[in-house]
Order: structure tokens, then sequence, then C-alpha cells
């Protein structure tokens, strides 16, 4: 072999922050390749999304409304994936999340914004918890792989929402076109300053600082990164790992849901197809990217807004949303791939011979 | 008459709607029989059907459009290889990462084909003879050579994996990479060579939708097939037989959601359209719960093989 890795006791500290960084870098370098190839101005794509992104108030505004779903739903699959639960289901969960909540508001219009707002946020948790305790149930009871029953459920989910929109929930004033009525006043998340950010950004800063004193000071959060690390560990040290899977599981569908529940409400006003644009899948990279690390989280979330809002701006150049999925997926595998260099030293044995030979 | 005749159609849709499954299902028991979980199979069937209707649109012929399926499926698969078996990255998510882009990627480049008619598709033949037999004509035998193709196909693999010394080597990388090693076989280059065959293969069942099932370019137009595949590769147990009777089993649920209308019974569309999703559900559920320890995955399945930690 020309190259052999030697595993390094402990990953390098300058590598765990350069390698995120020069993953990003890598990953658009790697698309601007691909877009160059099918005659675009790579360049000038990103220079135009950056700028409008961030180059305005408005810009700023509409990368932090995108920034919010990813921040929650990225918490929530994070908590799961510190304990080796792959819950791929954060769409479904978010759609979910949505629907429960927009229960609410159609059923009884007339509840003042106290008594809905905690009403929506209660259902939508609990509905996002349910989506994901399933397939939790089946991976503690039978082993039954969560990957593929969690992103089962994410169609089934998205199917359910357009079953009622289109039929029992499409609003006889809305044209044919299938949205639910839209809320009432009191059912709507308030909003900062005029802009569109919603209180769903204060909830999602609020997880952050909670799942942090969780996972440094709670006995429970410590169980949680045991069993993560060593099932068989854990259990000889007598935790109940069933428990814990249910529980965790429930938990990061509940965030999840939380997320689709302060989407309806902060930002569409109403129950719609394609009401999120692949958030719970770009949050699986968003938690991978930061390391499961809550802080981490609110960057990358900010960083993969930027993209999101992006997407929107390429479409006016005529180029297809969907090259911000493919910059997104890029990212993720520079990112792998770089996890390699973190906890390994690459060694040339070839070159070493030389030098032997030599002296 | 009537009746029957229905039952024969949704047994015959039953193996169109299996055969895109099928293809899919077989590459990803072959990665996996090397010991690389694959969850980019939807991703790779993606891109396979987008630049297998871009070819054919670019040339004029379904042939082509199937070579560059799998060309293209294989590339994509190698992205997967060369994390995971050279750089020993995460399986899992280095899958879900391929599935992400490939999802991204079929958009982008089949953007200006949306609504595009398919110059030339892979049109029923049927095969004279065999076509007549009774019953068993109608419902095998007159449909499109990549349904015969895979008929060649699942009794070869499984005679491959299981009666040839070549297959034998694949099931030993598969199930202790490590003494394979000490034998002198080449662990990583065949590691790699499978997964790309893999990838190949699931670029053929993507290619399938595009050019035969339902001629045409849709985004997300597998709709969880590739992920469904991964499911029924557990459920067949690692044997091509077993992939090929769940691929039917799949496409007759597929079928029935569509024949159920026709046949009057009034459930919604969206209703009908959940039934492979929780079919999938259902049918792992029961694997698991009935079998306990019959489930038993190739040895090394997912753990990344280093030569130093021998």
């Amino acid at each position: 072999m020309l190259v052999r890795f030697e595993k390094r006791l402990a990953p390098s500290p300058f590598m765990t922050v350069a390698v995120p960084v020069a993953s990003v870098i890598l990953a658009l370098m790697f698309c601007a390749v691909f877009l160059a190839m099918t005659g675009r101005h790579p360049f000038e794509l990103y220079g135009a999304m950056l700028k409008g992104a961030l180059g305005s108030a408005y810009g700023l505004s509409e990368t932090t409304v995108k920034a919010i779903p990813l921040m929650l739903c990225g918490l929530g699959i994070s908590l799961a994936f510190r304990m080796q639960l792959w819950n791929i289901g954060a769409e479904g969960q978010f759609y979910l999340g949505a629907f429960a909540a927009t229960w609410v508001p159609l059923t009884f219009p007339e509840l003042p914004a106290f008594v809905m707002l905690p009403a929506m946020l209660a259902l939508g948790m609990a509905a996002g918890a349910l989506w994901a305790l399933g397939p939790a149930f089946l991976r503690v009871k039978w082993r039954v792989n969560e990957i593929i029953t969690t992103l089962m459920l994410n169609y089934v989910g998205i199917l359910l929402v357009n079953y009622f929109v289109y039929g029992p929930w499409r609003d006889p004033k809305g044209f044919n076109f299938p949205l639910t009525a839209e809320f009432p006043p009191a059912a709507l998340l308030p909003t900062f300053g005029g802009s569109r950010i919603h209180f769903g950004l204060l909830l999602a800063l609020a997880l952050v600082v909670l799942f942090i004193v969780i996972f440094r000071n709670s006995r429970w959060g410590y169980e949680i990164k045991v069993i993560g690390a060593s099932e068989r560990a854990a259990r000889y040290a007598g935790m109940d790992i069933k428990r814990n899977m249910l529980l965790v599981m429930a938990l990061s569908g509940a965030v999840c849901g939380l997320a689709g529940m302060t989407e309806v409400s902060g930002i569409a006003g109403r129950l719609q197809p394609g009401l999120s644009p692949g958030y719970g899948y770009t949050a699986i990279i968003v938690a991978w990217l930061a390391r499961l690390n809550p802080v981490a989280i609110v960057l990358v979330s900010g960083m993969f807004g930027v993209l999101q809002v992006g997407g929107y701006i390429v479409q006016t150049f005529g180029v297809p949303a969907s090259m911000v999925a493919m910059i997104q997926g890029a990212v993720l595998f520079f990112v792998i791939g770089g996890e390699m260099f973190a906890n390994y030293r690459v060694v040339f044995p070839g070159v070493k011979g030389a030098d032997k030979a030599d002296g | 008459m009537g009746e029957q005749s229905i039952i024969i159609s949704i047994l015959a849709a039953a193996v169109t709607a299996g055969t895109p499954i099928l293809y899919a299902a077989l590459g990803e028991l072959l990665t996996e029989r090397a010991g690389i979980l694959n969850l980019g199979v939807e991703g790779i069937m993606l891109v396979g059907a987008v630049s297998g209707f871009i070819a054919a649109v670019a040339t004029g012929s379904c042939w082509w459009g199937l070579l560059a399926a799998m060309a293209a499926g294989g590339a994509v698969a190698a992205i997967h290889g060369v994390l995971t078996i050279t750089l020993r990255a995460n399986q899992t998510v280095s899958g879900l990462a391929l599935t992400l882009f490939g999802t991204g990627l079929s958009g982008y480049l089949g953007k200006s084909y949306i609504g595009m008619p398919v110059p030339q598709a892979f049109k029923a033949v049927t095969l004279g003879p065999l076509s007549d037999i009774p019953y068993l004509g109608a419902i095998l035998f007159k449909h499109d050579v990549l349904v015969y193709a895979s008929y060649l196909l699942v009794p070869a693999m499984a005679v491959f994996i299981h009666r040839t010394r070549p297959g034998l080597i694949l099931r030993a990388i598969g199930e202790n990479p490590a003494a394979a090693d000490a034998l002198g076989f080449k662990v990583f280059t065949l590691r790699h060579l499978y997964v790309i065959a893999g990838g190949m293969l699931c670029g053929v069942g993507g290619a399938y939708l595009s050019l035969a099932y339902a001629p045409s370019w849709l985004e997300n137009m597998t709709a969880g097939r590739g992920w469904i595949a991964v499911a029924l590769v557990v459920f067949a147990l690692w044997d091509p037989w077993r992939a090929l009777i769940g691929s039917y089993l799949f496409g007759g649920v597929d079928a029935l959601g569509f024949n159920l209308q026709v046949l009057g019974v009034t459930v919604p569309t969206f209703f009908l359209s959940m039934m492979p999703y929780l079919f999938t559900i259902l049918v792992l559920t029961l694997l698991m719960a009935k079998s306990g320890g019959r489930v038993v995955p190739p040895g090394a399945l997912g753990l990344p093989y280093n030569r130093e930690d021998r």
C-alpha cells in the first residue's frame, strides 16, 4: 500500500475544527467544478446566493427564518444520534407536528392565544413524539431497524397531511387550492420587529441551553453518552437501555414535531403541502456537521439557512433549487471523509523506507 | 372470466412494479455480501433514472440510456466505496449522504427534462410459446427485455454466490475480511468492485422506472423504492431467490393499490399510496419478531476493515 493510516490516541483538536470548515469549502469547490461543467458560472451563483441571504435586512431575516426549523430538527436528531439511534424520520415528525397543531385552530377557532398556542405546542410535540415512538418500540422489542421504519413513516406522514389538505380540511374559500383555512390571529406565533422571525427562535435557543445542561450536568445525559458509546458497558452499569431508547426517541420526535408546529404557526399560518423543503433531511447533515454539539448546531443551521435562501435566489438565474440539496450532500461527503484525518495519522511507508536506504 | 382477468392483470402488474425494486435489491444484496452497507440505494436509483433518461433523449435509444444509468450508478456508488472502504467512514452516514446527494444531483440534472417524452422506451416483447402458456404466460412472459433479464440474473447470482469460487471469496470478505486478507484475497479491491457492481444494478433499477415502468422523468420518482429495496435485503436473508419473491410481493402491494380503485374500492388514493411503506414496516417487524436469531447478516456488515487493527 502507498499510504498507511495510524490511529491517533485522541482526535487531533486542530483537525476537529479544521475538518468541518475545510469540508464545506471543498464541497463548494467540488460543486463549482460540476456547475461549470454543466455550463454555469459557479462563483457568480455563489456570490448571488451570499448577497441574497446576507446582504440585506430582508435576506438576513429570511436566512434566520429558514435556520429555525433546521435548528430544531437538528437538535432533535442529535439527541437520538448521541445514543446511536438513527432517527431519519425528522421530516415525517415535522409534518405530524404541523398537522396536530393545525387541528387546534381548525376545531376551536375561538380560543384565546394564551390557551391556543400552548395547546398547539403540546399537540405538535406529542404527535412528533408518537411518530418516533412507533419505530423506537419496534427497535426495542424486536430490533427492527429504525433507519428504515422512521424513513418509511416520512412518506406516510406526508401522504397523511396531503390527504387532509386535499380532502376534509381543504378551505372551501381557497379557490380549490390544497390549503386549510387561514389560522385566526390567536393561533399565530408572535414575530419580532415586523420581520418574519418568530418565537420559534427563542424556543430553539432555550432548547440549546437545556441540552447543554442535560449533557454537561445531568446523570441522564451521562447515561445517554455511555449507551451511545457502548451498549454492553451500559448494561453492566445497570442502566435501563430500553427505557432510555424509548425516552430519547420520543423526545427527539417531540422536538422535530415542535419544529413543524412553529413553522405552521409562525410562518405559513395554515397547513399546506410542501410545508418543508426537506428540513428533516437537511437537519441530518446539520447535526453531523455540528458533531452533535448544541451550540454548533445553531451556527451550522445559520450557514444552511444561507444555503436554503440561496436556493430560492438561484432559481431566478434559471438554476434548479435542487442544486442546494446537491451541495448539502457533498458537504456531508467531505465531512465524513475528513473525519478520517482527524482520527488517523497518514503515514507514507514508501518514503520512510527511502530514508532508511539513504542512511 | 372478468374477475380472473383482473387477477391476472394484477399479478402481471406486480411483476413490472417489482422489477425496479428487484434490481436495486440485488445490487444492495451484492454490496452487503461484500460487507458494505450502502444506504444510498434511493439516491443511486434516482441518478440512474435521470441519467438513463437524459442519455435516451440524447441518443434516441433506450439501450444507451440503460448503459448510461449503469455507468452513473456505478460512479456514484464508487464515492461510497472510497469513503467507507478507503477512508473508513461511517457506512450509515455515508449512505445517507449519498441519498441526499443523489436526490439533489438528479433534480439538478433532470430539471429541464420534466414532462419530456422518451423517444424510445423498453416495450413488452412476447416470447412465442412461453407467452401462450395459460395464465403463467400472461403473468410472466408478456413483459419487456429488462424483466426477462432479471429472470436470468436471479439464478445466475444465486449460483455465483453459493456455488462458485469467486462467490466463496465474496462471502469470505463479507464474513471475515481479516481471514480473507490473510489468505491473500484483495479485500479492499474486491469490496470496491462489489460496491460499484451493486451501484450499477441499482442504476438499472432506476432506469427501469424512467425508461420502462413510467417512461418519463419526475423529481423523486423512485418514491422510496430504494429504501424498500434496502429493507427487502433483510427480508431476503441475503439470498437472491428470496429477494425475487419479496420484490414481487411489494410489486403486488403497489399494483393492488392502483387496481383497488379500478375494482371500485373507494379508499382515497393517499391511503392506497401509503400501503407499500406500511407494508415494509409490517414485513420487517413480522420477520424480526418471528425469526429472532435467524436474521444473521454477513459477519462484517457495516464494519470498516482496517488492516492495522488486525
